[in-house]
């Protein structure tokens, strides 16, 4: 018997039971796509992350009190402001260095409140991070140094304070402070989910006294270029634990964080991924058990063919055809509902999706696998049926 | 093609259809072993009729089941159009079913979700034959117990009479050289089975195929050339003889 027939025997066979077929199907279907769409969301997530860090800007060196590792508690950070001209003579450029020291604060005008990041940073950050402005301009030099107490705003907060007014030149409270707006952010995006228009900045030195603290949090360096990069890193931390003896610290880029980050959410996606594919296996033993009922059923079908010449490799492979028909149809209409759920989760819900190209080509040949290894056994039981016997059954 | 099918016609003339020498069959159940054929030494020549007959539970199946290489005798030697039924394969004896031996069965054994048509044609499917010609053959062979109008039915929408026909042909449609019959006329009246071994007849005389019926129904086993009788596992009595 050649394939195309056993194909079409096998089609046959599923049409008569269409219901059970389809039954039988639901236990692939749900795997299959349970797969596509949690490697979906998976690879959503990592991607974002991936460009939100990237939106930070190049050749960017973060550098931090302590070890830089996930899991490891945040050290106290004993950086301070000098701490500025430090790194500014490693890096060469006193102008590549910003700092910030960040605190969670409640902004008011009017009736009006907005929680926002308020950040205390130099007047370098709009070159470091590649900060634009919609209007008015960022603090300078002598506005850090004479603790003036003006702020830029992030879009989201100069909308909830001042909707289509105007901020500029008008006053905030930011805990119980007063401070004169001369600026606002252009929109970005957000970065590990805090969103960065919910910024509010002010001169380090003001939000100092305003958060009660002499500390820093942490430093940011703006390399030339990438080349170099590493022995930059190792000079910035180099000269901090000269300075504070016994002391740790790191200095990391943004490719290193994206290796971080990437690993973790790789780890998640396989997680999801496995988790579903518990549930496809448990649709193959649903498939490996329907066909041994319908072995069963048509036994005298299989006597009756093998008395007029099916050999027990045409048995076998009909019914494993059968099997695998099963279990890619199912496949199949799994990847379209894994394609489609995932197109909706990343449209209509604010998780991110998305379809690497592997995962349906995965899924699919999960399904056929799944079709074979479910479907050998009750082949083979229906390949081995003696004739003489297989025809007395009624 | 053609040549091949002609050659393997004058070697079906020469050589005989069956040859069973000493044959025993034994089946084993829960320890117990039982003797359904118990020595059988018989020759059936090529283009002959031959009717079996015998009590119920004397072995008449299972020498049918011998016949049509379904099974393999216990001991003795079986030769089924020349070949050794001991000495081959289980794929072999798949080929020599397809290619030599026509079946038709008491309870007619058709697909019943499937046309009469495609019923007829399921044994050339196992010959690897393609879909154009094995409906052209099968429509041949419907033709041939006159039921060309019945070819796009399903088992289910057929009388007994149709049903054993629809068998019959399917039976035919390899052009085998021993048709071989387990109480075909049993689940038909005696008008229906009366046609049935007319059918038979016309194959036997008209193609020269070996004919050998099993029936418990004496007023058909005489239109058979050679009745043989089984009792307990033996031959009891062999009458008549090949046609000369
Ligand atoms: N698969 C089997 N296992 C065990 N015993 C069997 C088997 N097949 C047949 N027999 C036994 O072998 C003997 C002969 O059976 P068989 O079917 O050949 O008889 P039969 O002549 O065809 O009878 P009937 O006229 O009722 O069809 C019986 O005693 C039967 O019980
Ligand atoms: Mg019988």
């Amino acid at each position: 018997m050649r394939g195309a027939e056993a194909f079409r025997v096998a089609l046959d066979a599923l049409r008569a039971n269409r219901l059970r077929s389809l039954l039988t199907m639901i236990g692939v279907i749900i795997g299959v796509s349970a797969v596509v769409l949690l490697v979906a969301i998976g690879s959503g997530a990592k991607q974002e992350v991936e460009e939100q860090v990237e939106g930070l800007g190049a050749n960017l060196i973060f550098v931090v009190p302590g070890r830089f590792e996930f899991g490891s508690a945040p050290s106290v950070s004993r950086l301070e402001l000098e701490d500025i001209d430090l790194l500014g003579r490693v890096a060469g450029n006193p102008d590549a260095v910003a700092v910030t020291v960040s605190s969670g604060e409640p902004v008011t005008e009017g009736g009006e409140e907005a929680f926002a990041t308020v950040a205390g940073t130099n007047e370098t950050v709009p070159y470091v991070f590649d900060r634009p402005l919609a209007r008015g301009e960022y603090f300078s030099e002598v506005d850090v140094e004479t603790r003036r107490r003006v702020a830029v705003l992030g879009s989201t907060v100069a909308k909830t304070l001042f909707g289509d007014v105007d901020p500029l030149g008008r006053q905030v409270t930011i805990s119980g402070v007063r401070f004169q707006v001369i600026g606002t952010f252009a929109d970005v995006g957000s970065t590990f989910g805090v969103d960065r228009n919910a910024e509010v900045h002010v001169p380090v030195t003001a939000a100092q006294r305003l958060f009660g603290v002499d500390r820093i949090d942490a430093l940011a360096v703006k390399a030339p270029s990438t080349e170099g990069i590493e022995v930059l890193q190792a000079r910035l931390v180099e000269a901090l634990e000269d300075k504070y003896e016994g002391e740790e610290f790191s200095a990391v880029t943004q490719t290193q964080i994206l290796g971080t980050v990437g690993e973790i959410l790789n780890l998640l996606t396989l997680v999801l991924a496995a988790i579903a594919a518990i549930s496809l296996l448990v649709g193959g033993v649903g498939v490996s058990n329907i066909m041994l009922v319908s072995v069963r059923e048509r036994t005298r079908e299989i006597g009756l063919r093998k008395a007029l010449g099916a050999r027990q490799r045409d048995v076998l492979l009909q019914f494993l055809v059968e099997a695998i028909l099963l279990t890619t149809v199912g496949g199949v209409i799994g990847i379209a509902l894994g394609v489609g759920g995932s197109l909706l989760i990343d449209r209509f819900s604010p998780l991110p999706a998305l379809i690497a190209w592997w995962s349906p080509v995965l899924a699919f040949a999960v399904s056929v696998g799944v079709g074979v290894f479910f479907g050998v056994a009750p082949a083979r039981r229906a390949g081995r049926l003696d004739p003489v016997v297989a025809l007395r059954t009624e | 093609m053609t040549t091949t099918e002609s050659t393997s016609y004058s070697a079906r003339t020469a050589l005989p259809a069956v040859e069973a020498v000493e044959v025993t069959r034994s089946y084993r159940l829960e320890g117990l072993s039982v003797d359904a054929l118990r020595g059988v030494s018989l020759r059936i020549e090529a283009a002959e009729f031959v009717a079996v007959i015998g009590p119920s539970g004397s072995g008449k199946s299972t020498l049918m089941n011998l016949f049509g290489c379904l099974d393999r005798p216990t001991t003795g030697t079986l030769r089924v159009g020349g070949a050794d039924v001991s000495a081959l394969s289980d794929a072999a004896l798949a080929r020599l079913r397809n290619e030599t031996i026509g079946f038709v069965f008491q309870s007619f054994q058709l697909l019943g979700r499937t046309s009469a048509l495609d019923n007829v044609a399921l044994p050339l499917v196992y010959r690897g034959v393609r879909r154009q010609e094995r409906r052209r053959r099968a429509q041949q062979a419907l033709a041939a117990v006159g039921l060309t109008h019945r070819a796009g039915h399903r088992p289910t929408q057929l009388s007994g009479g149709e049903q054993q026909r629809v068998a019959i042909a399917r039976a035919l449609v390899g052009e085998p050289r021993l048709l071989l019959a387990d109480e075909p006329t049993g689940n038909l009246d005696s008008h229906t089975g009366a046609e049935v071994m007319g059918l038979f007849e016309q194959l036997n005389s008209e193609r020269g195929v070996a004919v050998v019926v099993v029936t418990h129904d004496l007023d058909v086993a005489e239109r058979a050339h050679r009745q043989v009788h089984v009792r307990d596992g033996l031959l009891e009595r062999d009458q008549g003889g090949p046609r000369r």
